[in-house]
């Protein structure tokens, strides 16, 4: 009969508004600024350094200013200067330190490729996305005490892949540590075995190479 | 008067007491001033805050209708003379000000090429024809701005004159999509007055006048004490309201016939061309027509101000109105919430196919009622049967012939 469709109509809209008071699954409406969707896993937006504690963060940057993500950058919105001193780092060898590590983020694209290009894992991708300066000359162009969060907050954000970057760094520290150890051991074998052949002729010893940085 | 006003409860007699008290503060001779500017300050104040609160509600319904929230930001501004702010959201109610302010404050542009007297006048003459419709619209049992005898004429040669401003609005804006638009609207609008005054000609055959308040009165009836003889209750009132609420829709611009402001494709209709107060002003003759027509649908066929039941009489007259007219607006805003816009071509065969040729049996079907009002016992059944196969059977027949090889549609490519 002529006007059926529109009563059926008029009764879809009618459950929508009703069931719009008791059913929350029906509101898709996310209120934002009260509420938040969490942001997934792989979300990424600016880049942070990454420094091994959160009480001493300048101290303790894994970043060595070896200068590959300034030169790398795409939009070139890295700024480092090389101290010209060196620091021990969190595994106490002596290493080279970022004494400016500025990142305009009214520049930086979110590309991610310095993340890709860091040798040691110490620039990462941050989650934060509510970003509000009133002045982008100065507020959006962040330094290094802005941008160094500790690796707890990179566990935090990024369970899984902060996992396995730890878990590697381990590996290699420890495989430093055994070299050095062999390397050690080998030392102390030849500086044994020097003693031991006094008649040999006056040829040096094969002097062990250094230990390879890791 | 004042005799009958005296016997009247506090409650039904309270506006114009009010009224009196304050005119008779006024000197002797500029009481019958303050009187007229006093009635009209309250229909035009009233029906303001009211058309304030339909865009709220109707912005807060079509969210609901749709799964959605619905404005419910706008709060207490901050006042930068009070010490505090108060933080509350007010559920979004306060959103029609702040439209109101923005409107206002927004830039006016008049087309260089307009003619600029009439581009001006536009939206005057369309928001006064609208408000001074609600001049014969009787609110309470005693509360009606003007007793005209001619109320009802009155009312469609008022309401009549908001297409002469929408046919200004787009010829003065000398842009082609607001003419064409216009034009459109005038087409539209005429089809729809047709079936809309037909579907009012029955009462005034039933009642034997045009007088808005008599109408009230005369269904002022109830059978068993509880049964209220509104006209909506009658086969033929039942028709007439259906075409009356289809033609008002289309009256008042209104989806699913909101075709002079077609988006889609003329830009914005007669609109285009204006900016800042004077769109807003169009909206709230839109609006004030649509509740003046949902007035005149209440007064003629709901009732008016009667109480549904005797017992409920307890509750002021205008309360009953007020309450009528809030439902059809709900009701309106739940057709814009469920309907999609027509085409042109299918919106006037609606009109001339399809709802003159019932209107005008419904004109017949009132009076064979009339004629037939001493009927009773056995005979009453009969009255009835007959009057529900007059409306009944050409729907029916209509409504096949003209949907036969429209209905029911099949999809060839969605399932």
């Amino acid at each position: 009969m002529l006007g059926t469709g529109i009563l059926n109509g008029l009764a879809v809209t009618a459950k929508n508004f009703l069931g719009s008071f008791h059913d929350p699954a029906r509101l898709v409406t996310v209120e934002y600024p009260e509420q938040h969707i969490p942001v997934p896993e792989a979300y990424r937006n600016f880049p942070f350094l990454v420094s091994e504690s959160a009480d001493d963060p300048m101290g303790t940057l894994r970043c060595v200013s070896c200068l590959t993500c300034e030169k790398e950058c795409p939009p070139q919105c890295i700024v480092i200067v090389r101290s010209k001193d060196k620091k021990p780092d969190a595994t106490g060898k002596a290493q080279f330190y970022p004494t400016v590590f500025n990142i305009d983020t009214s520049v930086c694209m979110g590309c991610q490729i310095c993340v890709e290009v860091c040798p040691f894992d110490s620039i990462k991708m941050d989650k934060v996305f509510e970003i509000t300066a009133t002045n982008r000359f100065t507020e959006l162009l962040l330094n290094r005490e802005q941008l160094a969060k500790s690796n707890a907050y990179y566990h935090q954000i990024h369970p899984v892949e902060a996992a396995e970057v730890d878990g590697r760094l381990a590996a290699e520290r420890l495989a430093a540590e055994e070299k050095a150890k062999a390397a050690a051991a080998a030392k102390a074998a030849a500086a044994a075995a020097k003693p031991a052949a006094p008649a040999a002729p006056a040829v040096p010893a094969p002097q062990t190479p250094p230990p390879a940085t890791p | 008067m004042s005799a009958v006003l005296a016997s009247e409860p506090f409650l039904e007699r309270a506006p114009l007491e009010l009224r009196d008290a304050v005119v008779q503060l006024l000197p002797a001779p500029a009481q019958w001033l303050g009187h007229h500017l006093i009635t009209i300050l309250a229909v035009v104040l009233g029906f303001s805050l009211f058309f304030a609160f339909t865009t709220v509600a109707e912005r807060k319904l079509l969210g609901r209708l749709q799964n959605r929230l619905g404005p419910n930001r706008a709060g207490v501004p901050k006042f930068s003379i009070l010490p505090f702010h108060l933080r509350h959201k007010l559920f979004g109610l306060s959103q029609p000000f702040a439209d109101a302010i923005k409107a206002l404050t927004k830039e006016d542009i008049v087309p260089a090429a307009a003619d600029k007297l009439l581009h001006f006048l536009a939206p005057v003459v369309v928001v006064a024809f609208s408000l001074m419709t609600f001049a014969v619209l009787p609110v309470g049992r005693h509360l009606v701005p003007v007793e005209l005898d001619a109320a009802l004429l009155y009312f469609f040669a008022a309401g009549c004159a908001s297409e002469l401003a929408l046919f200004m609005a787009g010829w003065s804006s000398r842009n082609k999509y607001s003419l064409l638009a216009a034009m459109r609207a005038l087409a539209q609008l005429i089809s729809y007055e047709l079936p809309l005054i037909l579907s009012v000609v029955p009462i005034v055959l039933v009642t034997g006048t045009l007088s808005t308040v008599a109408i009230v009165q005369s269904q002022g009836v109830w059978s068993f004490g509880l049964l209220p003889h509104w006209f909506v209750f009658t086969p033929w009132g039942f028709a007439g309201f259906i075409i009356f609420l289809i033609a008002t829709l289309a009256e008042t611009n209104r989806s699913p016939f909101d075709l002079p402001e077609a988006e889609s494709e003329l830009v914005a209709g007669h609109l285009t061309e204006y900016s800042g107060f004077k769109y807003a002003l169009f909206f709230m003759a839109e609006y004030f027509g649509m509740t003046a027509l949902s007035g005149l649908g209440v007064t003629l066929f709901l009732g008016g101000w009667q109480a549904p039941a005797p017992f409920l009489e307890f509750i002021p007259s205008y309360l009953w109105f007020m309450g009528k007219l809030v439902g059809m607006l709900v009701f309106f805003i739940w057709i814009r919430g469920t309907l999609l816009r027509l085409r042109i071509d299918q919106l006037t065969r609606l009109s001339w196919q399809f709802l003159v040729p019932l209107a005008l049996l419904n004109v017949g079907n009132a009076a064979f009622w009339s004629l037939t009002a001493h009927w009773s016992g056995p005979l009453n059944l009969v009255r009835w049967a007959i009057a529900l196969a007059l409306v009944v059977t050409p729907f029916l027949l209509l409504g096949r012939t003209l949907s036969a090889g429209f209905a029911p549609r099949t999809y060839r490519y969605a399932s």
